[in-house]
């Protein structure tokens, strides 16, 4: 997909995330927004998957570890034919299978269930230090958030990645600043993120998240780098795409009630026109 | 002593890994580094491109074998039992437990035979945190030829064991030959009609041994080896309720959640009878000689025919 073409499927993949944290009334749309754009290009351009073969032992890997923004991560599974987009308003409903953190028993194309945070990038790296030993070529991603870096897991699986030059592995940090509390500074500060995965033997590409030119040469970086696992700092707007939502605290994990919810719509709407 | 010969557990499950890995090759090992202590080096000799030691960091560890389970794997996440049901508790549960992930958790130097290294050391609480996890297969072998044939059963189930060993020598019970092990199925051992013993692991072989104490005063005791905490063996623990209406059971952990709660858990819905918990009270454990700690915890065969006379 070219950049305008990519705009426009991430423009769609927020309209899935309003939906979906709409009619399960709760969620997380902040963190799910910040990180559409990275959804869109994972989904969209970067990895080899196909819909009709989910369980592929060739395809490539993504683990949320930042579970929590499933309506992200789901909208873009949706849109890429995993499972109906109709099915998103099921979200969080009882019976769904589209449960509030990624199941990888019963949605298809989730590669792993995560949730608590700092376990999905153990499993990332579990999953291609095992591509380096059946020697096959398929790519591990994973997606973080920076409060998640608190965790001390992220810091032990960084450790193991690093030292088994897991070049197979790419982490991306969505660092929209912003976690439940405050912001990241004020909580307990992760910075300098980059210098730090660089300490733990990470090639590290620092980007703007939002911004498709800078997300694919970030990609296309880290795939040719050759022994060192990748960190892409992405720079992030935390609600990014919904003005009244966009660096704000109170929408990490709240539900717009109609009114919100309408004039959301109505935005991503107009940026749709406007990219047309 | 029962047997000829004493082997730690823990000896039987590297060695038992080392077997089962010369006939599949997706058999792999996870270490924190632990290997020596937890026998998986005695894998890693002959196999050193399928262990993987992750260094001194359980969580990952847990982690790094769900990812390597979703690939196609059958990792064999190993560790002491405070740190691999202990520390990773919550990775165990979250990354193996909930997407019932193909992963195996070895975890040796379990319950107060850890000896001189202490309390910090002594996990009297990995039966009932792994019991609690849904779908996890919690088994707690009681020698060396239950404790191969356990490892060997955990590979061939498919989803997520917990299988605990010893750090201290245990008599050889049972006969390599004729033994059978079947996951979820208790051993009968002992015919008896006055009281039911039910045990697990390393106070299987004491039982036996108290029994024998206990028919010197005329007290005719069932003896039963319950190497599955869960599923536990229903009907075998109801019958023998039912036949001697005494229940005694035993072992080498907290008598809050581990085999005493589970025979209780049952007995109290389908065959209310007297029960007794032998096993670790509601306390730590402590620095000494393995042998000294079972006795002064009252879990050698002395303490345990004590402990059965007081209660009958």
């Amino acid at each position: 997909m070219n950049k305008s073409e990519l705009q426009k499927k991430a423009v769609e993949v927020r309209k899935g995330i309003l939906t979906g944290v709409y009619h399960a009334k709760s969620g997380h749309p902040g963190g799910s927004l910040s990180a559409a754009d990275i959804y869109t290009y994972l989904y969209f351009e970067e990895m080899n998957i196909d819909p009709s073969h989910p369980e592929d032992p060739d395809r490539d890997r993504f683990v949320l570890s930042k579970g929590h923004t499933a309506p992200g991560y789901y909208s873009a599974l949706a849109l890429r034919g995993f499972f109906p987009t109709e099915d998103l308003k099921t979200l969080r409903h009882t019976g769904s299978y589209l449960q509030g953190h990624p199941d990888r028993k019963h949605i298809p194309g989730v590669d792993m269930s995560s949730g608590s945070l700092g376990q999905g990038f153990s499993a990332a790296a579990g999953m291609a230090l095992a591509a380096k030993m059946q020697g096959r070529e398929y790519r591990t991603y994973c997606l973080c958030g920076d409060g998640e870096l608190q965790e001390g897991q992220i810091w032990e699986a960084a450790m193991f990645a690093g030292h088994r030059r897991l070049d197979n592995l790419c982490l991306i940090v969505d660092n929209n600043n912003l976690q439940i509390d405050g912001t990241v500074e004020e909580i307990c500060s992760p910075y300098p993120i980059d210098e730090k995965f660089k300490a733990f033997n990470f090639y590290v590409i620092t980007i703007n998240g939002n911004d498709f030119d800078e997300i694919r040469k970030a990609f296309d970086e880290a795939r040719q780098h050759k022994g060192q696992p990748a960190a892409i700092i992405a720079s992030t707007v935390k609600g990014k795409g919904i003005s009244f939502m966009e660096n704000k605290v109170g929408w990490h994990g709240k539900a717009p009630n109609d009114e919100e919810y309408r004039l959301a719509m109505e935005e991503l709407g107009e940026e749709a026109a406007k990219l047309c | 002593m029962l047997g000829n010969k004493s082997v730690a557990t823990r000896d039987s499950y590297g060695n038992a890994l080392a077997e089962l890995a010369k006939e599949h090759d997706d058999l792999i090992v996870l270490d924190a580094d632990l290997a020596a202590a937890t026998k998986t080096a005695i894998f890693k000799k002959t196999f050193p491109k399928r262990h993987i030691d992750c260094g001194i960091a359980e969580a990952n560890m847990a982690g790094i074998a769900a990812g390597m389970a979703t690939c196609g794997y059958v990792p064999f996440m190993s560790s002491f039992a405070m740190f691999a049901a202990g520390r990773a508790f919550e990775q165990v549960r979250n990354s193996i437990g909930y997407p019932h992930l193909n992963v195996k958790i070895g975890a040796t130097h379990a319950g107060i035979s850890v000896g001189e290294d202490g309390a910090t050391h002594q996990c009297c609480e990995d039966l009932a945190l792994m019991r609690e996890i849904p779908g996890m297969v919690v088994i707690n072998p009681c020698d060396d030829v239950e404790a191969r044939a356990a490892v060997k059963a955990a590979y061939e189930y498919i989803g997520p064991v917990y299988l605990r060993f010893g750090r201290l020598a245990l008599p050889v019970i049972n006969e390599e030959a004729d033994y059978r092990f079947e996951i979820g199925k208790g051993v009968l051992l002992k015919e008896g009609r006055d009281v039911s013993i039910i045990a697990t692991g390393l106070c299987v072989s004491e039982s036996l041994e108290a029994s024998k104490m206990l028919a010197e005063d005329g007290i005719d005791a069932e003896v039963i080896n319950i190497h599955t905490i869960k599923p536990l063996d229903e009907e075998m623990v109801t019958a023998t309720a039912s036949k001697t209406r005494r229940v005694f059971t035993v072992e080498e952990h907290s008598v809050i959640g581990g085999l005493g709660s589970a025979v209780a858990e049952v007995l109290s819905g389908k065959c209310p009878v007297r029960l007794t918990r032998i096993g670790v009270q509601d306390q730590f454990g402590e620095s000494g000689p393995a042998r000294e700690l079972i006795h002064k915890y009252g879990l050698d065969a002395e303490g345990i025919y004590k402990q059965i006379k007081a209660g009958i």
